[in-house]
Formats: C-alpha cells, structure tokens, sequence
C-alpha cells in the first residue's frame, strides 16, 4: 500500500517548467530519497504535495484518497527554508505550531514535552529564538515537523544547519520515526545519510523523473564491472595477457600491491579471474560498488550529453 | 480551534504584548493630554500680573482713572513721557501711549518689555473702546440706553432651502467630520504598514512556508490583517478611555481654577458698550451652537458609519500592505510599491481639508464615493447628514467599497500567495502581474 502516489504530475510558471510528467510512489513505512540538482523541481513537487501549490495536471493521492486539505493534518513538513518568529518563546512558538496542525493546546503541551526532553530542550522553553544557537533552533524546527506524528513526513535538507553529534541524532530519529510506521520523504544533498537510511530513490533532473530504484538496485544498475584487486607484488607480471584481453581499463596503485580493473563487457569475473592467477597471486578481489555520490553525477552528466 | 482564529490570537496577542505597544499605549494619551495641558498653562500663565503705565497726552488726561482695575491689572497714569531707559529700569510691565490725537484716530501704541498676550492685548483695547465711547458719547450727547438701542449687530444666518426651520452648521459639522477622518487615515497608516512588516518578518525568518503547509496562505493574510485591525481597535479604545479620564483628572487638578471655558467665552465676547442682556445672549447663542451641533450629528449613524468605514478603509488598504510585504524581501525594497498606494491616502485627506469649506462641492463628491478615498471624505459628508434624496450616494459609497475590498483582497491574495514563498528577487510591477494570473 503506498502512503503517496504522484502520477503525471505537471506545472510550469510561465515560460519555465517546474515539473514534467513527474511519476513517484512512496510505500507505507518505508523512507523515499528525493534527489536531483538545484533546480530540478523537488522543491516545486514537495510544495504540491504540500498543497502549497497546485499541479496543472497529473494527480496526487494519500494514503489510497485524492490529495485534500483535510491531509495536512497527516504531513509534516520541514521545508529548506525555514525558520521561526525570533521574538517568540519557543514554547508558544511550538504550542502555535502545533495548534495549527489540529491539536488543542493542552494536547500540544503534552505531546510537546518529552520532544523538549528528548532533544534537551527543556530550560530553553521560555527563551526566545533569537536567543538560541542555530543548532537549538533547527532542534525546535524538528520538533515542530514532527510532533503530531503525521503519518507522512518532507524532510527537505533535514541535516543542514547540524554539526555532525547533532545530524546523527535526526538521522537516529528518522530511523526512530520510521519504525514507528511513519513514511518519510527526504530531500537531501547528503548522499551519506541517502545510502544509510533510503529505502528507494528518485532522481530528478531538469524537471522529469530521471532514475528510479533502491540503493542497491542503483548500484547494481551503474555497477561498470571495475574491482580492486590486491597482490603480492614480488610476483607480478602486469604486461600479462590476459589483463589486456579481459579489460578495458587497468590501473595499478602506486604501491604496487593493488590495481582497479574495469572488465571489458560480457567478460565474467571468474573468466578474468582464471587467467590472471595464472600471473599474479592475487589476496583480495572487491567490487568497487559506486555511491550514491558517484551515481548521482554520472546520471546527471550522462543526461546532459 | 479554527485556524485562522488561531492566527489572528497569536497577531493579536504578541502585538499587544510588546513593550512598545504598553508604550505607546500608556505614552500617547500623557502626551496629548500633557501638550493640551501645557497648552493652555501656557496661554494662560504667560498673562500675568500686569502693571501698565498710560501715558495719556491728550488734553484733560481723559483715560485717567478710568481703567478698571483687577487683580492682574494695576493701572498708573502720567501725562509725561517716560524715556526709553525709564521704562526699563521702571516696575512697569506695559506702558500705553496715547497721543493728543488719540481721539480722533482711535490708535494707540504699548510698548512691552515683554510681548503681552493676545489676552492682554484685547483686555486693553476693550477698555480703551469702552472709555473713548463713552467719552464721544457724552460729547455728543447721546444717553449709554439709546446708544444701546441704536448699536446694531447684524447676524447673517445661512440656511438650506430643504432645511429651511433649521440653522445650518454645516461647515462646523465638516469640521467634526474631519476630525473623524483623520482618525481613521492615521490608522491606516499606522496598522496597516504593521501588517506589512509582519508579512516581511514571516517571510525574512523564513517561517512562511512551515505555516502555509499547514493553513492556506490566505487564511494567513486574513488571519494577520484582522489580528493586527484588534490591535488598533484596542488601541484606539484604549486612548480614548485614557486620554478622557486623564483629562478630567487634569481639569480637576492642575486647571482647576485657571480653566473654564465659560469665562474665556465670555470674556472673548464681551464688548465695551454691550448690555448685561446681550452678554447673556450671545452666550446662551454659543452654547445653543453647541448642543445644537450636538443634536444635528446622529450619533447611532456617525459611530455606525465610522466603524465602517474605518473598517473598511483599514481592510482594503491593509491588503495592499500585505501584498507589498509579500512582493519585497525587506522594508527597504518596499519604497516602489509604497507610493501608489499612500498617494490615494493622502490625496483623501488633502480632498477632505479642502472640503471641509465646500462640504457639497463635487470634489467631496466624487471621492466619497471613490472607494480609495471614500472611508476618509465620507466621514465629512455623513457628519453634516443626508437628506433622504441624496442617501444613495452614501449607499453607494459603501457598496463600493464593499465591492472592491474583495476585488483587492483577492488580488492581494494572489500576489501574496506567490510572493511570500519568492525568495531573493526583486520583484517589478511586470512580475507581480505575471502572478495575478498564476493559477493556484
């Protein structure tokens, strides 16, 4: 069962094209990445399913029913750029924000104050934003995207702003929040925490779906047969044959005891394998399995040939 | 809870939270009942004793002693000259030189140490009037009763030809209509540049888009104008309540005994040769104005079309405020789109100054009925009152207004529900009607 369906999603504002025929499914439980370059469109998509905006066409379901207003009760939302009223003390800010996804303001207390306690917040409840330090006041932000325990969570750019104790705690959280049922859409640069917590991954580039799957299935996809292989270097004869006839690409590392070897197409492992030891007495053989990063490049820069 | 009851309380409530609010609020009504009061210290103190010195050259000394002496004035006569460095060195405040063509040419010169009051001034020159009249009197032997009698005042009356039983006091009742006016024009001003800082502010802290995920932008801009329009009714209600009562404590206090509007009047009024019945008339005269003025404005209908069209004018033009907000990225950038929308507030207040000397003319006229300047030259108009075949226009002055409040509320929507989430763009007039037409 998928908590989001977006099929054939389109909008433009005036001459530029946001979005083109974008396509996306989110299952219940499970954490979508949203990746693609600035300006590829994840903000305008996030803010339709946010009903900030409207699509011109294609259509957007929630948990099995049409997008409605009803639904924002059930999303929370951390946009990119976000911040809080400065001269508001954070606990009435919470409180307000809190409010205005549904609750009473007795209920918003109560569900406020363990997430106060959780991210150590609690003597900082009377105190203004302005006098907090960015770190607390993304905490708070946090807080607030999260506390009505929607059942769909937009996480855009989570991490930025959080020194590396403090973008584990959320990547720690998301995990949290994501065992207790609740499906997440992130939108990050942070490759990282993609290949950590990603269950599937959307690219987009350029307004249009790109690349669809899950971090395996994008790393078996871009996988280009290259592996690192580690020798004895004292009986090495790299001029070999059989190096030449099975690769395309050889590189050996400076210290002589390893090389990456790209294989040539259609050649299988075992094939190089058999002919290679026959040369060199080989240690170890790893398959050198792209990131994210590296997958996220070449898809956008293939696209752009 | 509603939502946009929700946004409207936290509007409402950090508004009137903020220390410059309890400020201002306890601040203003000091201020105005403290200048009026040093207003009228003033006017009042700077009189003073007075011991004036009349030189009086003309032959037979004929002012001499008979300039009635009070508690203030203290009068001495000579009929030489004093010189220049005489009277400053003298006790003398004032020294009144009247040549020995005095009678003839009615002029007399004062020569002051310091400038004596227009009070003063006119203390003086009634008395003189009153002595030099009696003297042509008796030279001409004519008795003070007849005089009296003769003595004529003519008392020009205007009056409507629909109204004919009634005296009109039109222009006066203008003069009470402006006053309203102006009330609601500084409130414009005032509350709705609030708004517009509040929408600046969401946007500047970027808290905008978390709370339009969770409510429509418009309920937001609504939620705002209608929190920050609670604010300057508290406000204003509240300056109103103070400035009242302090006044009154002032009265009773500090001006007890030197202000009574009734012995100024009289005193303004009161002439050299005038009978005690005819002081007692034009005073009964004035105070008859008054309650008659009072009486001529229908109170139900002033304050009824005053909340409207404070309201109203506020809305509209706090809508324009919030789509300008929502167009810039700071207060600095918002000078552009400010213009267009206080010259029609200006030019309102300009028009109902003007008409205040001409309240039926066809400048008041038309721009009462003008939605942009209507909720402030209305008010003149509905002070003075409409006869039953003009109350159209009053209708149709609402209904205008009525009328474009949603057309500019929902292009103001428009503009803002695109603008507010724009970031880092300076935004032109071609740009901002590119997004009029944006759907959703």
């Amino acid at each position: 069962m998928n908590i989001l369906e977006v099929s054939n999603v389109s909008k433009k504002y005036e001459a530029h094209q946001a979005l083109t025929d974008i396509n996306l499914n989110l299952e219940k439980g499970k954490i979508l990445g949203l990746l693609g370059p600035n300006g590829a469109g994840k903000t305008s998509l996030i803010r339709i399913i946010n009903q900030i905006t409207a699509p011109d066409s294609g259509t957007v379901t929630f948990n099995g029913e049409k997008l409605e207003r009803k639904h924002v009760e059930e999303i929370g939302y951390l946009p990119e750029e976000r911040g809080l009223y400065r001269k508001m003390k954070i606990g009435e800010q919470a409180i307000y924000l809190t409010q205005l996804k549904g609750f009473s303001r007795a209920d918003a207390v109560k569900k406020l104050r363990p997430w106060f306690e959780k991210f150590d917040l609690n003597q900082w409840w009377d105190k203004k934003i302005e006098d907090l330090s960015k770190g607390m006041a993304q905490k708070v932000q946090f807080i607030t995207t999260v506390v009505h325990e929607p059942k769909l969570l937009i996480l855009d750019e989570p991490f930025s702003g959080f020194d590396p104790i403090n973008a584990q705690l959320v990547r720690d959280e998301i995990k949290v929040l994501k065992e207790k049922g609740i499906s997440i859409m992130l939108s990050t640069h942070n490759m990282a925490s993609v290949e950590e917590i990603c269950d599937e991954v959307y690219l987009i580039n350029q307004s249009k779906n790109v690349l669809q799957g899950t971090v395996h299935e994008l790393q078996n996809q871009f996988f280009d047969q290259s592996y690192k292989v580690s020798f004895d270097a004292s009986a090495t004869d790299l001029n070999s044959a059989a190096f030449q006839a099975h690769c395309q690409k050889v590189e050996l590392n400076p210290n002589n005891e390893s090389m990456k070897i790209t294989l040539n197409e259609g050649v299988e492992l075992n094939q190089f394998l058999g002919s290679a030891l026959a040369s060199i007495n080989i240690k170890e053989v790893k398959p050198l399995i792209p990131s994210m990063n590296d997958i996220f490049i070449k898809a956008i820069n293939d696209q752009k040939r | 809870m509603n939502k946009t009851l929700l946004i409207i309380k936290r509007e409402y409530l950090t508004r009137v939270k903020k220390k410059s609010f309890i400020l201002m609020t306890f601040l203003g009504p000091l201020l105005m009942v403290g200048i009026m009061v040093a207003a009228v210290m003033l006017s009042l103190s700077e009189s003073g004793k007075q011991s004036v010195l009349v030189v009086d050259k003309t032959p037979g000394m004929l002012t001499k002693d008979l300039f009635k002496e009070s508690a203030d004035y203290k009068y001495f006569y000579s009929d030489k000259d004093l010189s220049d460095e005489e009277f400053k060195e003298s006790e003398y405040t004032l020294m009144l030189y009247l040549n020995e063509r005095f009678v003839e040419t009615d002029a007399a010169a004062i020569y002051y140490k310091k400038l004596p009051s227009f009070k003063v001034m006119k203390t003086l020159e009634s008395q003189m009037e009153e002595i030099l009249e009696g003297y042509k009197l008796r030279v001409s032997g004519i008795l003070p009763s007849v005089y009296a009698r003769i003595n004529t005042n003519i008392n020009l009356v205007p009056k409507d030809i629909d109204k004919k039983t009634e005296k009109s006091y039109d222009r006066e009742l203008a003069i009470v209509g402006f006053a309203f006016s102006f009330l609601i024009y500084i409130f414009i001003f005032l509350y709705g540049s609030q708004v517009m800082r509040g929408v600046i502010e969401e946007k500047t802290t970027r808290i905008v888009e978390v709370i339009v995920s969770s409510v429509k932008p418009f309920q937001l801009m609504l939620g705002k104008i209608l929190g920050v329009a609670m604010v300057g009714l508290t406000q204003f209600l509240l300056w109103v309540f103070l400035s009242a009562s302090l006044f009154f404590v002032a009265q009773a206090t500090i001006l007890k005994d030197k202000y009574n509007p009734q012995e100024m009047v009289q005193e303004q009024v009161s002439k050299k040769m005038a009978s005690e019945m005819q002081m007692e008339l034009k005073q009964q005269e004035d105070t008859q104005m008054v309650f008659e003025i009072l009486n001529r404005i229908n109170f139900p209908v002033m304050i009824g079309m005053f909340i409207f069209y404070f309201l109203g004018g506020y809305l509209l033009y706090a809508a324009l405020f919030a789509a300008i907000g929502a167009a810039v990225d700071n207060e600095t950038d918002t000078q552009q789109f400010m213009l267009p929308v206080t010259i029609p507030l200006i030019f309102g207040l300009m028009v109902g100054e003007f008409a205040i000397t001409n309240p039926e003319g066809p400048a008041a006229f038309w721009f009462s009925l003008f939605p942009l300047t209507s909720p402030i030259v209305m008010m003149m108009r509905v002070a003075i009152g409409f006869d039953a075949g003009n109350v159209w226009q009053l209708v149709l002055s609402m209904a205008l207004l009525i009328a474009t409040f949603f057309g500019v509320v929902w292009m103001a929507a428009k503009i803002y529900r695109t603008g507010i989430l724009m970031y880092g763009k300076k935004v032109s007039y071609k740009e901002l009607w590119k997004w009029l037409r944006f759907k959703n």
